[in-house]
């Protein structure tokens, strides 16, 4: 049976109808190396910087969304960074640099972990509102990869609560950000986009292949060589 | 495109300005030009559009031509913008100075020639703009140039520069370039240094020039093709055209008649410039190049695709419009023939064809029969009552066929239905026998008469007598006429039938054979002739003295009117006479008139005549004749039998012969149409010779739902092929009481409105025919007959008959499978034997180049090369293979997979599971275990858990309820609102806004405490240890305090009294005067709190006294069960919180006194005194619950006394004791604050009218706009998921009669036994059962069939059983305590309003503080609903009185009135009647189970069982059963402690409703009387079981500890 190149965001479609093949590990590697029960994913990198025409003194959160089958087994699945102001001179990047560092085990694909960021930041009144919400995969190949995430914000329902919203600083906000990392009822929900945040992943592996998921390209020798443009989404 | 124009104009106004000589020159070979060129252009046609860019183009060529045979043969061409800077800068230096000198000049010249120019240089514009050319005129010239154009590119490219240049000066002019600018460029002399420009412009002019001849070239051919059709028009435009040239302005004004064209000459006109392709087919020669011959490739063998049709004519006609075109022979291909693309309609439908059933299938379409099976209905979610669902069953039993009439009835038939119907209606009348019945009651009113007169004469005629005689008389005259008349009807049957068989008779005479076996005997029965000779004389006598008496009553009657009349009449006449005479006098005229015309108005009347005996005999005699038997003539009885002999068919003519053939041949058969589909039909059956078909079939129908319509349709078949429709037949659907084998057999007459005619014997039907020989009498006969059959529900194998329920009745069919799956109909193409056709296509020769055929050839290709077999079967995904990963059975197999879905699914065990293994080997058994285990007893009862058959089988339908319920929640809980996934700020209103504003101005005071509202948290990411309950503790109230024990310790003398006191649950036994010393030195009552929940338990400090003050908060952990703490799982949390009172007693632990002395050792023991119990999904719900409940106190508590009258603070204490009982002040709540799930979003389905619920929705917003806090109640949802108006559930039912026997008088104490009974069912919350669904009511029979149900259900079961006993009552809506939203029961009783809590059966007064309605929103009666409209809504504060309209807003008004809406409850309550036996079976069970139970829970002790204490418990708790637990008496007691004297004892009676063990076992539990440990301690438990109607089940379990005192 053919298995396919474990892309998350298939398994993610189709794990409702049926979960993915797991390919049997071949049993010489299985002597060599034990055999292993989970695949473990090693996610670092930082959250560098931000793209908000506009606003200033933004800081951002991080949090982790996966799978019932994903356990983090080390470093901290939340986070919340310090707020930076743009510099006078010309790149007007917000920069974080804020590092995030874990790692998970799971024993399915399925439910890849997703990296949710929401920008916060002060109004004109001086009350403190959303900037954006976004999310990405953490990427599924190892080595380097950055990711340019737009982010976005519910709106207002109506004009006049709009003002309201303008005025009191109370801006409508997702009840929980992992909403954004979920299909699910998004239906009802109207955004705005509002900037980008830029975020570098260096993604480690380990027993993935053993246990017969492949995410490395066929024509690649070695994952780690892969040009770190490649990885940039382009908005 | 004006810039060329412009340019000209430019150049022309120069001219003009600055050398008429150089203008006249220039102007003439404009002039000549144009006319050229006007030549072509007809003036009368009408203008199409003029084609600018054509125009434009000419111009740009003619515009520097013009200008170039003029002086200005080094005309500077315009500076471009690849010249150098200097020389553009050193021209202009020198154009400057050249302006400068000219300017002067120029304007002079302006000045002098103003007037003229300008209308000039409009004209010529003018005229430009209604150039038009022809088509093919301007085709020709743009061809040509454009041939040029392409020559000279480069040329054309500078010029275009230069005009464009020339263009951005002048954009700034509008239209023209100012006097100076165009003067500095044409005026411009070169000077000799910029050689390039000269050479360029030299160049340019030469090309130019070249241009010009061109299409000077064109021009002149042109005109020459022309110069034949030019007329004088033309000519006269030139001339025109130099005059406008020439001449001033006054000279263009030439006034002419108007100009008519004469048809022909247009035709003419139009002949020159329209072209009509010829429809003759063009020879081939013309269409080939050169001299080519034709080829056709499709007879060299090549594929050429198949032209689209088109007709001859019109190709013909596109041939010779191509062939007119320059190269328009490129258009035509090797065969002579347009150019065309193959066809594009494709010849094979792309839509799959549609196969019919009948022929040919393929093997892979061929349908396989399945069983029909029922489809869940749309709302599956909620299931119905269990046994309601299965098939319902409808036997039809059709056992024949009967023919009044047929087509193939022989004349002899005909009689012969005609007899035997005279025949049943003789039969029938016999029966009935209505003649004799007469005459015996007339002989009876005659006798009757006789007596009267007889007493009469005998006597005094007594008053009575004498009234009623003629009333006998008038009865005895109405009941001969009715005897007569039946009299003759018999004897006119009788007369039929004879005359009708006599018919027969000399048919069968006539014709010679015999048809039917009717045989009629007329039995004759002898009579005695003197005797019946005499009766009919007496009969006759009797009657006419009766018709005697009657003619003489009337005579008199007449005889007195007469005389009155007469009377009259003569006064009249005298009065006339006397006037005549005053007239007479007067006018002789008059006279006759008037006479005349008094003499017409009186008749004077005739006396009535005397009847005649004699007549009236005769008369009577006639009639006697008549209508009845002569006397001594033999009374005849008919019989018909049918034992006649049937002419063989070899005897009869050949008519006859042939209708019997005919009648062989046909046979009938009938068709049974339910719903008017047709389920089943009869066998066909012949039609026998005497007309009868039998079928005796019995069809089973298994029907779902009540049916709409039964029909039998009768055909009848001839022969082998035509079927006819006889007829239909509605057969009424049978009541529910009918059932299969107690239905009677119905007949059920048809007829047809056929009409046939035969050749043979029959008569036919619809065809009118005589019996007589000269074909007078025609009759003509319908076919008809009678079916019979009967219909009945069907018994099912428990004797439970097979009816759908009646309210399913109105439900109709449910709609037919609307969405016919689209996919099934989408099949691939039928690949049958892929062999077979690629031999095929092989000898066939196909054209593998033919694109129609390239589907086919891949697939043989494919199919011959081997690499794709094509499979044998139909598929209807015939990629899913490609992506299955695992085939389905190895998928099937993975416990991993199974794992995953059924996680995926969210079943209940493994929505929440963490890190599916990856392997198949760490996936243990066990794991599906508790699943399959579940799935497997969904349908098995267990009997083990719930010791009742009953109630295993409720709760298995709960739990099955439950779980689609939770289904249902589960799907809604993926429908999401806004709301749910963004926080919004609502928009502030303005008041909000202004106190907002407001509150910015206040000054802060930051030592005032604010209340703060807390977050409150959705239930998505909490854990284990997030949520925490928290209670706090205020106080209590009347806390049973300790009888004195210890006093008793002190005096160990044991007098009777001391028992007493011990045992004194009465408060009447105590009286705190006997000791006052006791009060105020001992402790009373030691108490705390200890709070359990979830098997945490937490306690109190101890406090003192009866009214302890705690005020402690309590935290206790909160744990969701699987871990899941969303909403929908939260919400079905069972568990309870116990809040229980114990005291504290000390004990010394020594006893000896010696031992005192030298130090105190004392044992802690704890005593239950009661418990208050708070649902978790209550205070979920409720988010806080505060306030004071009442303790539940068991009835007796040993050692305990309720203290009432130590009045200490007495005001208060006045108005508490007015109920009795033990109160706790309360807060509790959860921390963080849950939001409790919403109801599911979904509108159920309805069976009220649509004009009800919408009044009711507006009814409901219009309550809740003024009072958005109290709830408005109208319609809710019933068990099947529907929406029911509420006041269909109240409706007055019978309590079980035991009750009210039991207690036969008093009202009072009824009602409180019949809420009793109500609050012995078991509480069962819809939040836990019904998760997030709101409420459903079941009906009073639904509830006491399951026996749990929530508030609504026990108050509407009390109301209506309040209303059945024939009180007024109602039911409240309203929030109450703890319970929240809840129902209540208010009832009316001697003006005084009464609140029952069904749940508890307790009652309070409406002024009663303590009772646990708070509010009031809703008052429901079984015929309105009213909303309190009042400022308050407590209870206390309120006013019942419905009837003020401006209290309470009723739904029901004159504006809509009550509809008369029919209830949902049944007719009446059937109760089963208490089970004793099982009661008593089930009690012993439970002490055993409760027994061990205890023991269990210490283990570490022997537990000793005191079997004497047991047995006087067991006697005691009926007593407390039969008292309801109040006022246990005095004696018993002392009994008991007579019996038990040696030991202390501590123990208490529970009463709880009965429905599971599970809460027996916990309630036992919760108590802690099994926590003592003492060593020697003994132990008492006594379960007794009370069985009320229903199988109502009252539980008392008596747990006691003893201690043995030494």
């Amino acid at each position: 049976k053919r298995v396919p190149a474990a892309a998350p965001s298939v398994s993610m479609a189709t794990a409702g109808a049926r979960p993915l093949a797991t390919g049997q590990a071949a049993p010489g590697a299985m002597a060599a190396a034990g055999s292993p029960s989970v695949f473990l994913l090693a996610v670092n990198g930082q959250i560098e910087s931000g793209q908000f025409p506009g606003f200033d003194d933004l800081y951002c959160k991080f949090c982790f969304v996966y799978g019932q089958d994903w356990v983090p087994t080390a470093g901290l699945e939340e986070g919340i960074s310090q707020i930076t102001s743009k510099s006078d001179v010309a790149p007007t990047t917000l920069v974080w640099n804020f590092p995030i560092d874990i790692t998970f085990k799971s024993t399915n694909p399925s439910g890849w972990p997703q990296i949710v960021v929401s920008v916060y930041g002060p109004d004109f009144f001086g009350n403190d509102v959303v900037r954006g919400y976004g999310a990405v995969h953490v990427p599924f190949t190892p080595g380097r990869h950055t990711r340019t995430i737009a982010m976005f914000v519910p709106e207002s329902t109506s004009r006049l609560q709009k003002f309201t919203s303008w005025f009191t600083g109370r801006r409508p906000e997702f009840t929980d950000p992992k909403v954004v990392a979920q299909g699910e009822g998004r239906e009802v929900t109207r955004v705005r986009s509002q900037g980008f945040v830029t975020i570098s992943f260096n993604v480690v592996t380990k027993d993935m292949k053993k246990l017969g998921y492949d995410v490395s390209p066929s024509d690649m020798q070695n994952p780690s060589l892969v040009p770190v443009a490649e990885g940039i989404h382009r908005y | 495109m004006n810039r060329s124009e412009e340019s000209q104009m430019i150049i022309m106004e120069e001219f003009l300005d600055e050398d008429p000589a150089q203008v006249e020159r220039l102007r003439r070979t404009v002039t000549t030009r144009r006319h050229r060129r006007k030549k072509t252009l007809p003036e009368a046609v009408c203008p199409p559009e003029p084609r600018a860019e054509e125009r434009s183009r000419t111009s740009m060529a003619a515009a520097p031509s013009g200008a170039a045979p003029a002086a200005l043969r080094d005309l500077p061409p315009v500076p471009s913008t690849s010249r150098t800077g200097f020389a553009e800068f050193s021209v202009r230096e020198r154009m400057r100075e050249k302006l400068k000198a000219a300017r002067s000049k120029a304007e002079i010249t302006l000045l002098q020639e103003d007037p003229s120019p300008r209308p000039r240089r409009l004209k010529s514009i003018r005229e430009r703009k209604t150039e038009v050319r022809l088509d093919k005129a301007s085709d020709n010239d743009k061809f040509s140039q454009t041939q040029e154009d392409e020559s000279h590119l480069p040329s054309k490219m500078k010029f275009c520069g230069s005009v464009k240049k020339v263009k951005q000066k002048s954009t700034f002019q509008n239209d023209f370039p100012s006097a100076e600018e165009a003067y500095n460029f044409f005026t411009f002399n070169f000077d000799p240094e910029p050689e390039s420009i000269k050479a360029g412009a030299r160049k340019r002019n030469e090309l130019n020039e070249e241009e010009e001849a061109e299409e000077e070239c064109v021009e002149t051919h042109e005109d020459e093709q022309e110069e034949d059709e030019t007329d004088e028009d033309v000519c006269l435009v030139k001339d025109d055209d130099l005059f406008i040239i020439g001449q001033t302005a006054e000279d263009f004004l030439v006034m002419k008649p108007a100009d008519c064209e004469s048809y022909s000459e247009q035709l003419k006109k139009e002949k020159e410039f329209l072209f009509t392709p010829s429809m003759l087919a063009v020879p081939t020669s013309e269409k080939m190049h050169g001299n080519m011959q034709p080829r056709y490739l499709e007879d060299e063998g090549l594929y050429t695709g198949e032209r689209p049709f088109v007709s001859q004519s019109n190709q013909n006609i596109l041939e010779n419009r191509i062939l007119r075109q320059e190269q328009g022979k490129e258009w035509f291909g090797d065969d002579g023939k347009i150019l065309a693309l193959p066809n594009p309609i494709k010849q094979s439908s792309t839509r799959p064809p549609i196969f019919s059933l009948e022929e040919g299938i393929a093997p892979e379409l061929e349908t396989v029969y399945r069983k029909a099976i029922k489809m869940t209905a749309a709302n599956q979610y909620l299931v119905g009552p269990g046994d309601l669902q299965g098939p319902f069953q409808l036997d039809i039993d059709i056992s024949g066929l009967i023919f009044t009439h047929h087509p193939c009835f022989s004349r002899e038939h005909v009689l012969a239905a005609k007899l035997a119907q005279l025949y049943d209606q003789y039969l029938a009348r016999k029966q009935k026998n209505l003649t004799r019945l007469l005459t015996d009651k007339l002989h009876a009113l005659r006798n009757a008469v006789q007596c009267s007169i007889d007493g009469g004469s005998a006597g005094v005629p007594s008053p009575v007598a004498q009234q009623s005689i003629p009333e006998y008389k008038i009865e005895i005259r109405q009941t001969r006429r009715l005897r007569d008349a039946e009299q003759e009807k018999d004897r006119m049957l009788l007369k039929t039938i004879i005359k009708v068989w006599k018919q027969i008779k000399s048919l069968r005479d006539f014709q010679k054979f015999t048809n039917t076996p009717m045989k009629l005997y007329l039995r004759k029965e002898e009579i005695d002739q003197r005797l019946d000779e005499k009766a009919y004389e007496a009969e006759i006598q009797a009657e006419i003295k009766e018709l005697l008496e009657e003619c003489m009553e009337e005579y008199e009657k007449k005889m007195e009117e007469y005389k009155t009349e007469l009377q009259e009449w003569k006064s009249w006449k005298k009065t006339q006479k006397s006037k005549k005479k005053k007239k007479k006098k007067e006018i002789h005229e008059e006279e006759s008139v008037e006479d005349c015309d008094l003499g017409e108005e009186r008749i004077k009347p005739i006396p009535p005549k005397m009847a005649n005996s004699l007549d009236i005999e005769q008369q009577v005699r006639e009639k006697a004749d008549n209508c009845r038997r002569k006397p001594g003539e033999p009374a005849l009885i008919p019989e018909l039998v049918l034992s006649g002999s049937i002419t063989p068919t070899e005897l009869c003519p050949r008519a006859e012969v042939l209708r019997r053939e005919d009648v062989k041949k046909r046979s009938a058969f009938i068709k049974v149409l339910f719903n008017s589909k047709e389920v089943s039909r009869t066998a066909t059956r012949p039609i026998s010779s005497d007309f009868r078909v039998h079928f005796g079939q019995i069809f089973n129908l298994q029907i779902f739902n009540w049916p709409e319509s039964l029909k039998l349709q009768i055909y009848e078949t001839m022969g082998m092929s035509s079927t006819t429709l006889l007829a239909e037949v509605f057969i009424p659907v049978p009541e529910t009481t009918i059932l299969t084998g107690s239905a009677p057999m119905e007949e059920i007459e048809f007829s047809s409105n056929q009409r046939v005619m035969l050749d043979h014997e029959g008569v036919g039907s619809g065809v009118s025919f005589s019996f007589e020989a000269d074909g007078s009498n025609k009759m003509t006969l319908m076919t008809s007959g009678k079916v019979s059959n009967s219909v009945s529900w069907a018994v099912g194998e428990k004797g439970i008959p097979l009816i759908p329920p009646v309210s399913q009745q109105n439900s109709g069919i449910p709609s037919a499978l609307k969405n016919i799956d689209a996919i099934a109909s989408i099949g691939t193409s039928g690949l049958t034997d892929m062999k077979k056709l690629a031999k095929w296509a092989a000898e066939a020769k196909l054209d593998p180049n033919d694109p129609n055929n390239a589907a086919l050839m891949q697939l043989i290709m494919v199919a011959t090369s081997g690499e794709a077999h094509v499979p044998d079967f139909f598929r209807l995904e015939q990629l899913q293979q490609e992506f299955n990963f695992v085939s389905d059975e190895e998928f099937n197999r993975s416990k991993r997979f199974r794992l995953l879905q059924l996680r995926n699914g969210e079943v209940a065990e493994f929505r929440n599971y963490k890190q599916v293994p990856l392997h198949e080997r760490e996936i243990s058994e066990k794991i599906f275990q508790d699943y399959e285990k579940r799935l497997q007893e969904r349908d098995v009862i267990d009997s083990k858990n719930y010791l009742d058959a009953h109630r295993a089988v409720v709760a298995n339908y709960l739990q099955k309820v439950r779980e689609s319920v939770i289904n249902r929640f589960l799907i809604a809980k993926h429908h999401f609102l806004l709301s749910d996934l963004v926080n919004e700020e609502e928009i502030p209103s303005l008041g909000i806004l202004g106190l907002s504003l407001f509150k910015l101005a206040e000054p802060k005071r930051p030592l005032k405490p604010r209340r703060k509202e807390r977050k409150k948290v959705t239930a998505q990411n909490l854990s284990d240890g997030d949520i925490k309950l928290l209670v706090n503790i205020v106080r209590a109230y009347d806390i049973p305090v300790r009888k004195p024990v210890t006093s008793k310790l002190q005096q160990p003398s044991k007098s009777s009294r001391s028992f007493n006191e011990m045992f004194a649950a009465s408060p009447s036994a105590q009286s705190p005067m006997d000791s006052p010393d006791w009060a105020f030195n001992q402790v009373l009552v030691r108490p705390f709190v200890e709070v359990s929940f979830q098997r945490t338990v937490c306690r109190t400090t101890t406090a003192e006294g009866p009214n302890p003050n705690w005020n402690e908060e309590l935290e206790l952990p909160f744990r969701a069960p699987n871990g899941d703490y969303s909403t929908h799982s939260l919400q079905s949390v069972k568990d309870e919180v116990f809040i229980n009172i114990f005291d504290e007693v000390l004990h010394g632990a020594v006893e000896d006194d010696h031992e005192r002395g030298s130090g105190i050792r004392t044992r802690v023991e704890r005593h239950w005194l009661g418990c208050v119990k708070i649902p978790f999904t209550t205070i979920y719900f409720q988010a806080r619950i505060d306030g004071t409940f009442k303790v539940d106190i068991p009835p007796v508590l040993l050692g305990y006394s309720k203290e009432k009258n130590l009045g200490i603070e007495t005001g208060y204490d006045s108005v508490r004791n007015l109920s009795e009982g033990s109160y706790i002040t309360l807060f509790i709540t959860i921390e963080p604050q849950l939001i409790p799930g919403e109801s599911v979003r979904e509108k159920f389905d309805t069976q009220e009218d649509e004009k009800l619920l919408q009044a009711a929705e507006k009814y409901e917003a219009d309550c809740t706009s003024k009072f958005p806090s109290r709830q408005c109640l109208t319609t809710v949802i019933d068990l099947n998921g529907k929406t029911v108006f509420i006041t269909r559930y109240i409706k007055p039912l019978n309590p079980p009669q035991e009750l009210l026997d039991a207690i036969p008088n008093s009202s009072q104490t009824a009602a409180e036994l019949v809420a009793r009974y109500v609050a012995l069912i078991p509480f069962l919350p819809d939040s836990v059962s019904f998760a997030g669904i709101c409420d459903l009511w079941s009906t009073s029979d639904q509830f006491l069939y399951l026996l749990a149900g929530d508030e609504e259900e026990h108050a509407v079961l009390l109301c209506n059983y309040f209303l059945g006993m024939g009180k007024k009552a109602w039911l409240i809506i309203g929030n109450g305590i703890p319970e929240g939203p809840t129902a209540y029961v208010l009832t009316l009783e001697q003006s005084q309003y009464v609140i029952w809590n069904p749940s508890t059966g307790y009652f309070y007064g409406q002024y009663d503080t303590f009772c646990p309605l708070q509010n009031v929103y809703c008052l429901i009666t079984c015929d309105n609903i009213w909303f309190n409209m009042q400022e308050y809504d407590s209870p206390v504060r309120i006013n019942f009185d419905v009837s003020k309209p401006k209290l309470w807003k009723s739904f029901f008004s004159r504006s809509l009135p009550y509809p008369g809406l029919c209830s949902v409850q049944p007719e009446e309550l059937v109760y089963q009647h208490s089970d004793k036996a099982a009661a008593v079976e089930l009690q012993g069970r439970i002490e055993k189970i409760l027994k061990d139970k205890i023991m269990e829970w210490r283990p570490r002790h022997l537990t000793r069982w005191n079997r004497y204490c047991t047995s006087t418990l067991r006697n005691f708790l009926p007593l407390l059963e039969q008292n309801q637990g109040k006022d246990v008496e005095d004696d018993h007691q002392a009994e008991l402690q007579k019996q038990l004297g040696d030991y202390r004892v501590s123990g208490f009676p529970i009463h709880m409703p009965y429905s599971e063990v599970g809460p027996l076992i916990e309630a036992v539990h919760s108590t802690g009387v099994h926590t003592i440990d003492v060593s020697n301690v003994e132990f008492a438990l006594a379960v007794y079981i009370h069985a009320y109607p229903q199988n109502v089940l009252s539980v008392w379990i008596y747990v006691a500890s003893l201690v043995r005192n030494r």
